[in-house]
């Protein structure tokens, strides 16, 4: 008999705290987004960059790679949960001339091929927290529809840049045998 | 006309969206303006007819009015959910047709004009075709004796709150009707339910109206206005404060029984859509989907006017009597409706029947026991 009572009161307590939560949601600022294209209708159908402050602090859109900044460290391509990342590395000769990243971080690897599948990108951004170089970032980029599957791919590599041609032996002239 | 076609429909927006708003703030200035309005009309008719021409004239504009009045609420209603329910999981709802969405309902009435009316093969096709209409019959007829005001009733019954309760029972049958006709497994589960859960919560019901019932000595609705009349600005002598607090857990439990009857959450399963597809109208499209949804919306709407009569003074407003006192009443019991049901997660079938019998109809036996021993000892 007891229990029945504390059920009942449980109940009707646990109701109202609940309706108190709902009705403080009901006034508070929403969290999604209208889609922008209300907002700048001129820019409906292409793919804009968005101006700062008009997207939520949080929204994640189409990733980008600045690919000078990359150091090859593939520690995005182990976070991604999906594995849309695909990364290549060769080793830079030591010989070549020191790069380095915006942040001082020597570049030894060379990326000869870094594509990113936009179609399989769940849009985590988990890829952009353990980048050292913070070269991996969200942008606010939210248009990039295409009817084609694989124009979802995107290579951010550099063209691989043709192996340096070897020194030309400077040969020696060939002395005319036959003198003037 | 060489309009492109978002063009035209901004346009259309641009200048639906304030015909609609204001219609809507003069709808609830018409409303205020109905008992002299009527009592104009009331003289005119008797003074240019016959007795009973004047009494089938007046019957019948007030059955146009109520027609008219429950068959373009649910469209705000609708929208009002909508919003309610966008707003309270931090979302925006519906904004894209007119000003904030107004005229989200009115668009999606016209698709539902449009769409194809399958009737699935296998189905009874007799049954299926009646069941909208009962359910339907069930929400709107209850109007009939709802007092919106002094000699504003479209029908003054003497056995008013009977004839509610009898005629709220129809919507059941007509929704057991459309899951059995159905010939669709979840349709039948939905309507099976229904049933289940009506019978079970009739009972609780119909003891807290007895309750009413024992206070007032009569089952007129208009009787049961009368009262709660006097009082300190119109309102100390509600229902809801009298009997040492007794009336407000009765008030409570009928509320509570009347979510359960209108099928809305956390009641709502016979048309748990996580369980049942869509419950008893899965297999409905077009307007007879349509109209099982205006009878929802037209039951809800009732179900809290009705509780707006019995324990918040009907018509009989703070300050303001009149229609626009029990709208005004009756839209905050819906909005706490809609209020529920975007809070409590879906009673199981087990947790229902157990609600219903082991706490709601124990607790409303005492309620009606209580009522009539102080009402005895008062009296």
């Amino acid at each position: 008999m007891k229990q029945y009572f504390a059920d009942l009161f449980g109940a009707v307590t646990s109701i109202a705290q609940g309706m108190w939560i709902t009705l403080s949601h009901l006034f508070r600022k929403n969290e999604t987004q209208q889609y922008l294209s209300d907002e700048k209708p001129e820019e409906r159908w292409r793919s804009v960059i968005v101006p700062e402050g008009l997207l939520q602090d949080r929204s994640r859109m189409r990733l980008h790679v600045k690919i000078e900044d990359c150091i090859g460290c593939k520690q995005c391509e182990k976070a991604c949960p999906v594995d849309c990342i695909d990364i290549t590395n060769e080793k830079r000769e030591k010989t070549e001339a020191p790069i380095f990243a915006a942040d001082g971080t020597a570049i030894k690897q060379r990326v000869i091929q870094f594509d990113i599948d936009m179609s399989l990108c769940c849009y985590c951004s988990l890829c952009v927290y353990p980048c050292p170089t913070e070269c991996i970032v969200m942008t606010p980029e939210y248009e990039f529809a295409e009817t084609v599957k694989s124009d979802f791919l995107y290579r951010f590599a550099k063209e691989k840049p043709s192996p340096p041609e070897p020194p030309k032996e400077e040969k020696p002239e060939p002395v005319a045998a036959g003198g003037s | 006309m060489g309009l492109k076609r978002p063009e035209l429909e901004a346009k259309i927006t641009n200048y639906l969206s304030p015909i609609v708003i204001v219609g809507a703030l003069g709808f609830l200035g018409a409303i205020a303006t109905v008992p002299q309005v009527a009592a104009l009309i009331r003289e005119q008719l008797q003074a240019n007819l016959s007795a009973t021409m004047a009494a089938v004239v007046a019957i019948g504009l007030g059955v146009g009015a109520t027609v008219f009045l429950v068959t373009q609420l649910p469209i705000f209603l609708i929208w009002l959910e909508r919003k309610v329910a966008g707003h309270m999981q931090d979302r925006l709802g519906p904004m894209r047709v007119g000003w904030h969405g107004v005229l989200q309902s009115f668009a999606d009435g016209i698709k539902l004009l449009f769409k194809e009316d399958i009737i699935v093969k296998g189905a009874d096709r007799f049954l299926f075709k009646l069941a909208p209409f009962l359910v339907v019959m069930g929400a709107f007829a209850a109007f009939a004796v709802l007092p919106w005001g002094q000699n504003l009733v479209v029908s003054d019954l003497n056995i008013g709150l009977l004839y509610v309760v009898a005629i709220t029972s129809f919507g059941s049958t007509g929704i057991l009707m459309a899951g059995w006709a159905s010939n669709n497994k979840y349709a039948l589960y939905g309507g099976m339910r229904s049933a289940a859960q009506l019978v079970s919560y009739e009972i609780p019901t119909a003891l807290v109206i007895l309750a009413v019932v024992v206070q007032v000595g009569s089952l007129n609705l208009q009787e049961v206005v009368a009262a709660q009349q006097g009082g300190f600005g119109d309102f100390t002598n509600w229902f809801i404060f009298r009997m040492y607090g007794l009336n407000a857990v009765a008030f409570v439990l009928f509320f509570i029984c009347g979510l359960a009857e209108t099928n809305r959450n956390p009641f709502d399963i016979p048309e748990a859509e996580s369980e049942l597809v869509a419950g008893f109208h899965t297999e409905y499209s077009g307007m007879r989907f349509a109209m099982f949804f205006l009878a929802e919306y037209g039951a809800m709407f009732f179900v809290s006017a009705l509780t707006a009569v019995l324990f918040l003074g009907g018509w009989v407003g703070p300050f303001h009597s009149g229609p626009l006192s029990l709208f005004v009443k009756a839209l905050l019991l819906v909005f706490v409706q809609m209020w529920l049901r975007w809070t409590l997660p879906r009673l199981r079938v087990d947790q229902l029947m157990a609600l219903c019998w082991k706490y709601l109809i124990p607790i409303s036996f005492v309620v009606l026991l209580a009522a009539a021993l102080v009402n005895t000892a008062s009296s």
